[in-house]
């Protein structure tokens, strides 16, 4: 119960930091490209939280601490190298996430669906990060400061099945190094369910209709 | 009292929300249809976890069977794939000016070139990975300069 919830966090936040990157993308291909990750990621977190119980509740009526998503989703979007770094790093995990083998059918079922989603977005991530990382001095240099910014935070993404970890950082330190980027060595002590003020703000928002009008529908 | 083959005859003939020139059961997003006196159980598929047009599509379902009670389930298992879909919803994705799927989807990542819907050319090159929906792609021909929409391999 603990990873479906913290998967469905996860990738429900993420997917609510994809949707901020609308009209803002360097590209239209990339405002759909994030368009269409984070709708991916929504349905996902729409089929894992059915098996955990209301899925409005749960989506619009917990504040911050009642949340298990990690760090690494809820960090603002920063910039387009952040951005991609991260969802390099969430599709890395899930590609190794959904080869492993759940509890239940019901999981199984979602593993199955949603790892060729995750495939897909891993090709996007890594094609971009190969791109600016190995291009000029300045877009180096900002995916270097993404890769040491999202490094630190793999222990706590990996979490909620830490039988994955050594895969995606043997995974991501590939991509990186193919990159010309270094690899950062860095941990961070954070841990799943403690937050930055981050998190609040961005509930702020995404449930602020549902909160107001109890029972919408639109 | 409602017969299965009527029952076939309606659903089946549901289209897509988003690609209104084919029906669910040419994209293989109906699985099965069973007739339990009655009450008619429909279980459909989504193409992708995100896939917005299945509250639409389930409610068309319902529209077709104007008044018998319906259930509608949704499955995850087996995931939905470009496989599934039937030649003549291939042709009709072609005719309507969107690639259809360009092979058998499968463990070995394959790229094979997209032939133009316009012209037939495939001197072909994608533009975004991802399109309008989440089960096309972008893509541009190289001869007669035409943007397309194709169908990705899932």
């Amino acid at each position: 119960m603990n990873l479906t919830l913290e998967l469905a966090d996860d990738a429900l936040i993420l997917s609510h930091r994809c949707s901020e990157w609308l009209t803002r993308s360097p590209e239209i291909e990339l405002d759909i490209a994030f368009g269409n990750i984070g709708l991916d990621l929504l349905g996902q977190a729409r089929s894992l939280y059915a098996l955990v119980g209301d899925e409005d509740r749960l989506a619009y009526h917990r504040d911050a601490p009642e949340w298990r998503n990690c760090t690494l989703v809820e960090l603002p979007n920063g910039d387009f190298a952040f951005s991609m770094m991260r969802l390099l790093a969430f599709a890395s995990y899930e590609c190794a996430l959904f080869r492993t083998d759940p509890d239940t059918d019901e999981l199984r079922a979602i593993f199955a669906k949603a790892a060729k989603e995750a495939a897909y977005h891993l090709e996007h991530a890594e094609a971009w990060v190969l791109r600016l990382g190995d291009g000029t001095d300045v877009s180096h240099g900002r995916m270097q400061d993404a890769a040491d910014a999202v490094w630190p935070l793999l222990t706590e993404l990996c979490s909620s099945a830490p039988e994955v970890e050594a895969a995606v950082r043997t995974q991501l330190a590939a991509i990186l190094t193919a990159a010309t980027l270094t690899v950062p060595t860095a941990a961070a002590p954070t841990q799943r369910g403690e937050h930055t003020p981050h998190l609040a703000e961005l509930l702020g928002e995404m449930q602020s209709l549902a909160r107001e009008h109890e029972g919408a529908t639109w | 009292m409602v017969t299965l083959a009527d029952a076939r005859t309606r659903i089946e003939a549901v289209v897509d929300p988003e690609l209104p020139f084919v029906t669910i059961a040419e994209l293989g997003i109906l699985r099965d249809i069973a007739v339990d006196g009655d009450h008619v159980n429909v279980t459909i598929t989504p193409t992708y976890s995100g896939c917005p047009a299945m509250s639409a599509i389930e409610e068309d379902i319902r529209a077709a069977m104007d008044g018998i009670d319906v259930s509608v389930e949704t499955v995850l298992s087996p995931a939905w794939t470009t496989d599934w879909m039937t030649t003549a919803g291939k042709t009709k994705l072609h005719a309507a000016g969107i690639a259809p799927p360009t092979h058998h989807a499968g463990a070995i990542p394959l790229t094979l070139s997209v032939r133009c819907p316009q012209c037939g050319s495939t001197r072909t090159s994608e533009i975004s990975r991802f399109g309008s929906t989440s089960c096309k792609a972008l893509w541009r021909c190289d001869d007669c300069l035409e943007p397309f929409d194709s169908f990705k391999v899932l």
